[in-house]
């Protein structure tokens, strides 16, 4: 971890906390940081596409070719031709010429179309129901070690699973009206598929945590970095950066409670 | 009731107040969660630990920075894994952000493997690891249902030049590897919509093991495809990641997240709790009244 | 003609991936190969597109000064200085006046865009020669320091350390922690919003908590919580999911056939 490492970590903690603070309310800080990492991802987009996606997929196809021929006289020209309605997909900016964009739209909406039929429907339909047309295991209705009705492979569980698939498609089901036995197990359906959003749900809480918990173990390895003699590199800039910093964001902090203060009580 | 009324009307702020010096206090305390593994994981890590030296696995890095939280310990732990038994590994990155992700945890793991480490009571020397021999990173290309199409023909058909502008004719562990017939395993680590892909124009037209690295929101939603074998095994959120550094022995920062995870979920429960009884109080206290509830 | 023809391109290259899923011809996957290659190509250029109207947004806010136009400037600099990390690499051991070039192309860029935004003859005049002034002594400096240099054609970009840098030190902390706040909204939803109101609503909740809870080994029957979570996922949640799934694959071959039978014209735009 040279010097210069730890300031930029440093400028990572703090766009961290600028970016936090939003939580207190829109502050220069964090449209610093939010304007900051448009543009810088932007500019990395641009040379990925460059290196990773133009360079081998077009220039290099080319490269056998000559400018003044148009590359015409290149071992792959047909390349030229995606290339062209590559660039047609610019006219979009242009209020006479716009309608050249559809062209190379309509080749990739086409080709993609064609290709999501049969793959859509092979995996999202046919092997999905497939895998619930099983034999029940009724030997194992129970569960496998006993009455175990938490078994999720036992028959029972194949049965409710096949139940409750059933009953949310039926419920998904509205060109007929939900009234008498249809509605009744459409009302099944609600019931299963409410539980599946409260499971994303449990699942989605932690996701959001998570997110916090990695800028937590960031900051705290930058204020760890800071202090760690054993770096072979550490030097006494590292704690007099931290200490900066460190001041810089309490002395903010006071700022904005002494600023809350003397606001007047109708303003606040 | 007027205190519940009080506390259903608190600003905002005070909870997330609340929040961050409970998972700042959780964070700094010296403490650890036990960490029970779920069969979803262990499929994956007995996958992976019984595959023989020289074997390939395809991981594909398709997240961007939002998701790096979740999904970059299994990254590290599976790579970690794959490199300390010789298995080679293929990097894609599907995603804008991803081949940045790649290529710093690339730096990161060939960094910490030139060290000697124990896993599992199994001593593992540290080895150099060698761009082209032990690893390939293609790279990104867009339009990702394509080019995961492209690789079911040829590897080289989307990915002429891996992603250091070598081209894949050049990389020795390429010569005998042309599409996903020679893989053994594909792991996609993904944020967003590119599993879906995976698994219908991947796993659905060439049939190979696909086991799924996912965050948390997204985890719910594809235990269909773990229940009708299209997918051998599924790794949900930071949990997910935790549950295979458990299996690996390879404590990161998915299993020192986890301690944070549990009071901050404790705070959750108890601010889902509270709110209920409040509007339960209020709705008894307004149906007294004889006003609308 | 402007809008039959890509119509017709819709309906014959859908209709050809049809077919050739079917048939496995050689021909017919020497062709499907050859389009897959093409689509790569033609989305390197889509995705461009996005790239340029950011950068038409920013210039045009700071021309007409709009409020927070100031921070437009980070943007175009941002953008900048990553594009240039990425084209160029250092030769030799130390930078030269590699710094020194990237603060005059820096300072080029907002004098170009004060010369957008100028609104009488002699700003103009002013922003106009400071700009080429800097631009001209980027350029000698590019000529003159042969501590690094441009590389356009080969990736050496991608390993500039700087490059490296700004994606580890400013795009990933920034993007993570946009994300984190949503833990903040999460807990402030979970406080404010999620209510029994219903049996549905009770459901959903109790679903909730016991998978929340499923982690957790020092609640009292912390094993059975633990196995009766998993019971909810690969059942009652995976019938769910289940049939959520096929709702979505049904509702995916539909619209795709719409697509291609030319019913559905939404991605036409107007005209």
């Amino acid at each position: 971890m040279t010097f210069l490492h730890f300031l930029g970590l440093t400028f990572g903690v703090f766009v961290t906390l600028g970016t936090l603070s939003f939580l207190y309310k829109d502050n220069p800080f964090y449209k610093i940081a939010e304007h900051l990492v448009v543009g810088v991802s932007a500019g990395y987009f641009v040379i990925i596409l460059w290196h990773n996606g133009l360079v081998p997929k077009l220039f290099q196809k080319l490269a056998d070719g000559d400018w003044y021929y148009g590359f015409m006289n290149a071992s792959h020209w047909e390349y030229i031709i995606p290339a062209i309605l590559g660039v047609m997909m610019f006219t979009r900016f242009s209020k006479d010429y716009s309608w050249l964009s559809r062209w190379p739209m309509a080749l990739y909406i086409g080709i993609s179309a064609g290709l999501a039929i049969p793959l859509e429907m092979s995996t999202k339909v046919n092997k999905q129901l497939h895998a619930m047309m099983v034999e029940i295991d009724w030997v194992n209705f129970t569960g496998h070690d006993g009455f175990n009705l938490l078994d999720i492979t036992s028959g029972l569980s194949q049965v409710l699973i096949m139940i409750g698939t059933m009953s949310a498609i039926i419920y998904f089901f509205f060109s007929k009206e939900h009234t008498g036995a249809f509605g009744g197990i459409a009302k099944l359906g609600i019931w299963v598929l409410m539980i599946g959003f409260g499971a994303s749900f449990g699942f989605t809480v932690m996701a959001r945590i998570s997110l916090f918990i990695n800028r937590l173990q960031d900051t705290f390895a930058w204020g760890n970095t800071a202090f760690d003699a054993t770096n072979q590199n550490y030097n006494a800039g590292f704690p007099i950066v931290f200490w900066c910093f460190v001041a810089f964001v309490v002395g903010y902090i006071i700022y904005e409670i002494v600023s809350h203060l003397r606001r007047p009580a109708s303003a606040s | 009731m007027e205190t519940f009324e009080k506390l259903m009307k608190l600003d905002r702020r005070w909870v997330y107040l609340l929040l961050i010096i409970v998972c700042v206090w959780a964070y700094a305390s010296d403490f650890t969660v036990p960490i029970l593994v779920e069969p979803e994981v262990a499929v994956i890590y007995n996958r992976i630990d019984s595959l023989p030296e020289g074997s390939v696995v395809l991981v594909a890095i398709d997240y961007d920075p939002n998701n790096l939280a979740e999904l970059h310990p299994m990254t590290y732990a599976i790579v970690e894994h794959c490199w300390r038994k010789k298995v080679k590994t293929i990097f894609t990155s599907l995603s804008q952000n991803g081949p940045g992700m790649a290529d710093q945890a690339i730096r990161d793991i060939t960094d910490s493997l030139s060290r000697d480490h124990e896993y599992n009571g199994i001593e593992f020397k540290g080895r150099e690891i060698v761009n082209g021999v032990d690893y390939c990173f293609l790279g990104y290309k867009p339009y990702y249902a394509i080019v995961i199409l492209g690789m079911g023909q040829a590897f080289k058909l989307p990915f002429p030049t891996d992603y250091y502008g070598t081209p894949l004719d050049s990389v020795p562990m390429m010569k005998d590897i042309i599409n996903y017939g020679q893989v053994d395993l594909v792991v996609d680590i993904s944020g967003g919509n590119i599993t879906d892909a995976w698994i219908a124009y991947g796993q659905s037209r060439f049939g190979f093991p696909l086991a799924l690295g996912l965050t948390g929101v997204m985890t719910a939603q594809y235990y269909p495809f773990l229940g009708s074998g299209q997918v051998i095994g599924i790794m949900g959120g930071l949990l997910g990641a935790a549950q295979y550094e458990e299996l690996a022995d390879n404590p990161g920062r998915a299993k020192d997240g986890m301690r944070v995870q549990l009071p901050a979920h404790i705070v959750i429960i108890i601010f889902i709790i509270m709110g209920n009884v409040g509007y339960f109080a209020n709705r008894r206290r307004l149906k007294k009244e004889g006003g609308a509830v | 003609m402007r809008r039959q023809l890509p119509f017709a391109l819709v309906f014959i290259f859908g209709l050809f991936m049809i077919f050739q899923f079917f048939v496995p011809h050689e021909k017919s996957e020497a062709a499907y190969e050859f389009l897959l290659d093409w689509i790569i190509v033609i989305g390197i250029f889509a995705l461009a597109l996005g790239i340029w109207s950011l950068f038409k947004v920013s210039v045009e806010k700071i021309k007409l000064g709009k409020e927070g136009a100031q921070y437009s400037y980070l943007t175009l600099v941002g953008l900048y200085l990553m594009v240039a990390f990425g084209f160029t690499q250092q030769t030799g051991e130390g930078w030269g006046l590699y710094f020194l070039w990237l603060v005059l192309c820096s300072a080029c860029i907002v004098g170009l865009m004060r010369l957008r935004a100028a609104t009488n003859s002699g700003e103009k005049r002013m922003w106009g020669m400071v700009s080429i002034g800097l631009l001209i002594a980027a350029v000698l400096v590019a000529i003159f320091d042969d501590a690094w240099a441009f590389f356009l054609y080969t990736p050496e970009g991608l390993e500039n350390s700087m490059f490296r840098a700004f994606f580890d030190y400013v795009m990933m902390p920034i993007l993570a922690t946009m994300f984190s706040l949503l833990a903040f909204y999460i807990a402030s939803a979970a406080y404010r919003a999620f209510r029994a109101r219903n049996v549905l609503a009770s459901l959903l909740l109790l679903a909730a908590l016991l998978v929340m809870s499923r982690f957790n080994p020092f609640i009292p029957g912390a094993e059975y919580v633990a196995k009766a979570s998993n019971w909810l996922m690969n059942v009652p949640n995976l019938a769910a999911q289940r049939a959520i799934v096929v709702g979505i694959g049904l509702g995916i071959v539909a619209t795709a056939l719409k697509v291609i039978l030319g019913i559905e014209r939404g991605y036409m735009g107007k005209g």
